[in-house]
């Protein structure tokens, strides 16, 4: 499991690869919170899972908390580019009223 | 043509990857689009998931897993020993979860009945059993 990310114009990309399960799952969900701790200047998230080849509910659980974590202050996340299988549990789950996906 | 296979591995979160993989190559002589394979094994991790996060809350046990191929058609069960559910309708709920803290969806079952064609879960004398039935869409098969 990779975690990439980088700040354009204000917005913070991070990027997903490799397969999110129970087990890759407390590493990412420390990585993505060390990164939205310190990474400064930016106002939104936008979450490329463009190369996530693997999620199971585990993701959307992982996701809601990162979600939790960043209305503290103020900052929408942002879905993109999720595979098939991913867009289903996100509609299942109702997760893209609270992290809408863009294209 | 019937085929059939069993596996018994540890319930641990590294052998989910493990679990979902060999299902995913067994079912491969069936001929299953990516769609269907990604269905599957998405439906196996979820199983396999609650077997791991629920089962065994004092111990660690195991998780057994079989496969049963014919025609188009693939039959899966995952069992345990462990403690089984006490309310299987409730656990069935969407976003039901017994660990609240633990930012889990409660989406696992839904999921696997989503993704397959049908889903059973059933206490047994010794833990609990999940079975699960997909049928593989029949696709023409070009020759020379």
């Amino acid at each position: 499991m990779q975690i990439k990310s980088r700040i354009v114009k204000e917005t913070l990309y991070i990027m997903l690869s490799g397969e999110l399960d129970e087990y890759t799952a407390p590493t990412v969900r420390k990585t993505l919170d060390t990164l939205l701790d310190t990474q400064k200047g930016f106002v939104q998230i936008v979450m490329d899972l463009s190369e996530l080849s693997f999620m199971d509910s585990t993701g959307v659980g992982v996701l809601i908390g990162r979600y939790k974590k960043m209305k503290e202050c103020n900052k929408p996340i942002f879905i993109t580019n999720p595979s098939r299988n991913a867009e289903r549990i996100f509609k299942m789950s109702g997760l893209y009223e609270i992290m809408p996906k863009i294209v | 043509m019937k085929n059939s296979m069993e596996i018994k591995f540890k319930a641990i979160v590294e052998n989910e990857a493990f679990a979902r993989n060999v299902a995913a190559s067994f079912i491969l002589p069936l001929n299953p689009s990516l769609s269907e394979l990604d269905d599957i094994k998405t439906a196996i991790n979820e199983a396999v998931t609650n077997v791991i996060v629920h089962a065994y809350p004092n111990s660690t046990g195991y998780v057994t897993m079989k496969i049963v191929t014919q025609d188009n058609w693939v039959a899966i069960s995952i069992s345990d020993n462990g403690i089984g559910i006490q309310d299987i309708e409730r656990a069935l709920t969407p976003f039901y979860t017994s660990k609240p803290n633990e930012e889990r969806s409660g989406m696992g079952f839904t999921v696997m009945e989503s993704f397959m064609d049908k889903l059973e879960v059933k206490n047994t004398k010794g833990g609990l059993t999940v079975k699960m039935l997909k049928q593989i869409e029949q696709k023409a098969v070009v020759g020379l």
